[in-house]
């Protein structure tokens, strides 16, 4: 029996073994109930999934999101919209589109009233208004800011007893004793005056800077690429000595006072009035007065950020700390995660607009007319990169308003018979509006005009272009792959702009019919006899016979552009053309455009400004992006079509302007360097507990006007997001169960080798072989 | 050991070199300083004055490798690898083309991505060497079958599906944790709930397999025969002496992995909305911002050479015959 002897001493070992993995499996399940408890009665104070901090509930914020992160904060450089998103609640340009009327007009904003304007003739004799354009060589927009408006705290403004400031010659090692900007110990304000909406101007012109608008407008303001000239070599030059005594690795940067370089153009008239003198006429320039390039900059604040050891690992500066004038300041800047504007104490004071366009008092949208803005106190941004979470959070309540991605379109909203949008019963359920504008947009399948085959204003290569036009059914495009949100273009100028006509009027006459009522994309027929007509009878060469085979260069990939893709090739093959695509990078695609050498490629333009310039100035030939660098990538060029869009440049809205637009638009129909695409629509959802919210492309500083019904929010919220417990007992009681399972089978188990073992040395005893 | 360390210093440097000029060589074939230039100032109205003026003011108007118009050493020294790439050897990784500092950005999302990083990776590890163990334990059994077919068809899902059904589920129909987010101090832990319940559960069909592989090979070794024979209780047998020789393939494929969890997760930090690392790199390389491009990829050099270094320290303290000479 001495061969029994291992196996109690097994049988021991394991009975201690599973005392003591008993006693730890005890305890981790009282910790596990402990941790559980813990969860549940954290989470019985509110909602468990609230993303927010508990104070937050009942106040008067707004909560928002962003996608991509900002560049950058400073007004000279900024220029997209992820941007203007926030410096636009910030910093007060002179000027701003009204909120409710439509079309777009533009009304002071830190300007006291709406700019002067005098035109001089080159010897600078004034002009009458109303003067010939050849004759004016100079206009002057004179321009009268509000009295009384202030920046907002900050410490490049604080001073000390003495009124001598506090925080402007501060050493490297006092800077670096100073974290974050809530480190210096106080704060000030000052007024703005008209010398800081010149010395913003003149940061347009520094060469640190890199203004994207620079090169433009220059062209336009007296001096100011001069200025940019002497600046360049100046500050070349205080960087190369700024080196030399800090080392090339210092993070650091000279600072230029500008107040010290003359801008003939910019000229201070009195305290709260200055004057920009622009070269010959350009009506558009008052647009520009309404962009954030164009806003007060505080000296103090650039002296301040520019003091040695500022940048050093804090990212103190101008492009992360904002210094504005407008009804909010940036209070949280974490552009990877929050972003939090909060009401600007110093805020000089304004009020919601009394007028609106027909139909918005009907929507409630004047209910708050002359009531003092802004009215929400905070705005929260939160960083969602991805479309799936931030939809769910809309639907949950913790997103105010939101738009509408494709895959969620189908949730979302749905499209009836005759195309008409309507929110689906569970939107309508939680009380979402559903917001549809037209954008100021345009995309467009661009003709290389420098291209043999398809380019130029030879009669085949129209034919052949009008005959693609016709064939490329944009309706189709925008049913299947934008979920109806679109019109198909008949021009370059998309609705709500100054020179857009519906109906027949401003049919394109060389794609469409109008019948019944409706524009009707001519038949297929028309497309092959013009094709025909063109030189390629069913899609070949009619001298040699090749098929006739186009390149489209694209950026599309993946999976949705090839479906895309494939749509064009079935178009082109409605004529028996074939489509080439031609897949490359983003860098390699703008380089061939510039080049010029491509033959077909998609491009889009939003609109900087309401005016149809901004869209006519895309085909003006010295515009041409091969030739001239600028923005007319199809290289387009008909000098019947220049010489009248240098005559609609400079006209005022009206119904000679229109005149010319239609010309214009007719040449450009005719001649058709684009595959007129389509003008998008968008879709945004709002929850019933936001108000004042009318969408607009032009204007971003509508922050102020929105309001909030926090406590409407906070009811609809706890009726939405209640945490539903039994899910967390189930997955316990699982574990648990588990945990036993596996105890009993490990039990069954070793008894079970017990018995076997037992057997087999039984066997063995029985076979006279025993021990 | 310290010489051992020195040599092993001395192969870094040598790495390091050569992945910063790996990386300066394949970045630039894809983008040029224009290229560069023209995704920062925008698709609008940029002039070619506008992209030389950018390129002056970042640094990239020098040539790429070698300054003709230079003198002496200053023709290597005078270049756009030389003036981005040198400095990385004194971690000075200097501002992204946005202006924002690298340092701190790296320090500011250092944090959020360990806090997800970290408990995914040793919560993980514990519950796959737990299942490994105990499926080793029954193998052959019907429960080491059915958790070979569970293991098999977690692997089989998409890290994506796992990410986007837990947040339907946990968050938006039981309205358990929020959808994403993130927040400093403890209530971090109401973000992270999730992320790492979902981190864990991804890895858990992979991982499991894995260590069981591992511990099944283990078990079929002589040592625990003998073991077994000498009448040991079997989890004496698995805890005592299996795990622990199972311990070096496992801490090869971990102890150099645990440094770079500092580099964070890609996916999981995007959905979830956590403003770590991971996302870092991936936003950079969309905007073509190479300073943060090569300073992301010697970071993660340096990081899995230290962890290759530990893990051959760590050889030292499981096995007794391993030895640095």
């Amino acid at each position: 029996m001495s061969t029994l002897q291992p196996l109690s001493i097994h049988s021991r070992r394991g009975r201690r073994c599973r005392a003591g993995a008993g006693a730890r499996l005890f305890t981790a399940w009282r910790l596990l109930s402990v941790a559980f408890a813990c969860l549940l009665l954290t989470g019985c104070d509110g909602l468990w999934n609230d993303p927010y901090p508990a104070n937050e509930r009942g106040t008067n914020i707004l909560y928002s999101s962003f996608v991509d992160r900002p560049k950058t904060l400073d007004p000279a450089r900024a220029y997209t919209e992820d941007e203007w998103a926030f410096i636009q609640q910030i910093y007060l340009p002179p000027l701003q589109y009204h909120y409710l009327k439509r079309p777009y007009e533009l009304v002071p904003n830190g300007a006291a009233q709406m700019p002067q304007v005098r035109y001089f003739d080159a010897r600078g004799q004034a002009l009458p208004q109303g003067a010939p354009q050849q004759d004016v060589a100079w206009s002057e927009y004179e321009i009268h800011i509000r009295p009384g408006m202030r920046f907002s705290p900050h410490p490049a403004f604080a001073t000390d007893a003495a009124g001598q400031t506090r925080f402007l010659d501060l050493s490297p090692a006092v800077v670096r004793q100073h974290r974050t900007l809530a480190d210096f110990e106080a704060t000030g304000t000052r007024e703005v005056t008209a010398e800081d909406y010149i010395y913003q101007i003149r940061r347009l012109a520094h060469p640190r800077l890199t203004s994207p608008i620079f090169g433009h407008i220059a062209h336009y303001i007296e001096g100011l690429d001069t200025l940019g000239e002497r600046l360049a070599t100046d500050y070349a030059r205080k960087v190369a000595e700024y080196q030399a005594a800090h080392g090339k690795a210092d993070p650091g940067y000279p600072w230029v006072d500008l107040r010290e370089y003359a801008l003939p153009g910019v000229t201070l008239v009195d305290r709260y009035t200055y004057r920009i003198r622009v070269r010959g006429v350009y009506p558009q320039f008052v647009y520009w007065l309404a962009m954030p390039f164009f806003a007060p900059m505080a000296v103090e604040a650039e002296r301040f950020y520019a003091q040695r050891g500022m940048n050093d690992g804090r990212n103190l500066t101008l492009d992360w700390y904002p210094v504005g004038s407008g009804p909010y300041m940036l209070a949280v800047n974490n552009p990877n995660s929050r972003m939090v504007l909060q009401r600007n104490p110093n805020f000089h004071g304004e009020t919601y607009p009394a007028e609106g366009a027909p139909g918005d008092e009907a929507a409630g949208l004047l209910a708050d007319a002359g009531k003092p803005i802004p009215f929400i106190d905070r705005v929260v941004f939160s960083r969602e990169k991805e479309s799936i979470p931030l939809w769910n959070k809309f639907l949950q309540g913790y997103y105010d308003r939101s738009g509408i991605a494709s895959d969620t379109f189908d949730q979302a909203v749905s499209v009836g018979f005759e195309g008409q949008a309507s929110l689906t019963d569970e939107m309508r359920a939680k009380g979402i509006r559903l917001q549809t504008s037209v954008a100021t947009s345009t995309f467009y399948l661009a003709f290389n005009f420098l291209d043999p085959v398809v380019g130029g204003q030879a009669d085949a290569a129209r034919r052949l272009r009008q005959a693609l036009s016709i064939a490329v059914d944009w309706e189709e495009y925008i049913s299947i792959f934008a979920n109806g949100r679109g019109i198909a273009g008949m021009g370059p100028l998309p609705p709500g702009i100054f020179g857009f006509t519906e109906g027949e009027a401003g049919l394109n006459r060389t794609v469409y019919d109008w019948v019944d009522g409706k524009p009707r994309r001519k038949p297929i027929e028309t497309a092959r006899r013009l094709l025909a007509e063109a030189g390629y009878p069913d899609g070949r060469d009619a001298k040699t016979g090749a098929p006739l085979v186009l390149y489209l260069d694209t950026v599309s990939r993946g999976p949705e552009s090839k479906s895309v893709l494939d749509w064009y090739r079935r178009q082109f093959a409605k004529l028996d053309i074939q489509l080439e695509v031609r897949l490359t990078d983003w860098n390699r695609f703008q380089e061939k455009i510039r080049q010029g050498r491509t033959q077909l490629f998609f491009l889009g333009w939003n609109a900087d400004y309401p005016d149809p310039e901004n869209f006519m100035f895309l085909l003006y030939g010295p515009q041409s992006r091969a030739q001239g660098g600028g923005e007319n990538a199809a290289n387009y060029r008909n000098t019947g079509y220049d010489a009248l869009f240098k005559r609609m440049q400079a006209m005022a809205n009206g119904p000679e302007r229109q005149a010319v637009i239609t010309d214009m638009v007719h040449l450009l129909q005719d001649d058709a360097p684009w595959i007129w695409g389509f003008h998008p629509k968008d879709y945004s959802l709002v929850h019933a507990w936001v108000h004042n919210l009318k969408p607009s492309k032009m204007g971003q500083n509508g922050l102020k006007y929105l309001r909030v019904d926090a406590g409407r929010r906070d009811e609809r919220r706890s009726d939405w997001n209640q945490p539903v417990r039994w899910p967390l007992v189930a997955l316990s009681i699982a574990v648990l169960g588990s945990l036993l399972l596996a105890r009993r089978a490990w039990r069954r188990r070793e008894r079970r080798v017990g018995r076997t073992d037992g057997e087999i040395l039984a066997r063995r005893d029985a076979g006279g072989g025993g021990a | 050991m310290t010489g051992y360390l020195l040599r092993r210093l001395g192969y870094a440097l040598v790495i390091l070199l050569a992945v910063n000029l790996l990386t300066f060589a394949l970045f630039f074939v894809v983008n040029s300083p224009d290229d560069m230039a023209r995704m920062q100032l925008g698709s609008k109205r940029v002039t070619p004055e506008a992209i030389e003026r950018w390129k002056q003011e970042k640094g990239y108007d020098k040539p790429r490798w070698y300054n003709p118009d230079a003198s002496g050493i200053e023709r290597l020294t005078s270049t756009i690898f030389f003036e981005k790439s040198v400095r990385l050897f004194l971690f000075e990784f200097g501002n992204d083309v946005d202006g924002r500092s690298i340092r701190g950005e790296i320090l500011d999302r250092a944090g959020p991505s360990l806090a997800l990083a970290v408990p995914v990776f040793f919560v993980g590890l514990a519950l796959n060497v737990t299942f490994a163990l105990a499926m080793a334990l029954f193998r052959a059994s019907v429960l080491d079958l059915w958790g070979v077919v569970v293991c098999i068809a977690l692997m089989s899902i998409s890290s994506l599906f796992y990410i986007i059904s837990g947040q339907y589920l946990v968050s938006k129909a039981f309205a358990l944790v929020p959808i994403s987010g993130f927040s400093g101090g403890w209530d971090a832990l109401r973000f992270l709930a999730l992320p790492i319940l979902v981190g864990v559960g991804a890895g858990i069909g992979s991982g499991t397999r894995f260590y069981r592989t591992l511990f099944l090979e283990e078990m079929g070794r002589d040592y625990v025969r003998t073991a077994r024979a000498k009448g040991l209780a079997e989890m004496t047998v698995m805890f005592r002496h299996v795990l622990r020789n199972a311990l070096i393939p496992i801490l090869t494929g971990v102890v150099a992995v645990i440094p770079t969890l500092f580099m964070g997760s890609l996916i999981a930090e995007s959905f979830f909305g956590i403003p770590g690392l991971g996302s870092y790199t991936i936003d950079a390389i969309q905007s073509q911002d190479f300073s943060v491009v090569r300073s992301m990829v010697y970071l993660g050099s340096v990081l899995y050479i230290v962890g290759l270094v530990l893990t051959d320290i760590s050889y030292t303290l499981v096995d007794p015959r391993v030895r640095f000479e």
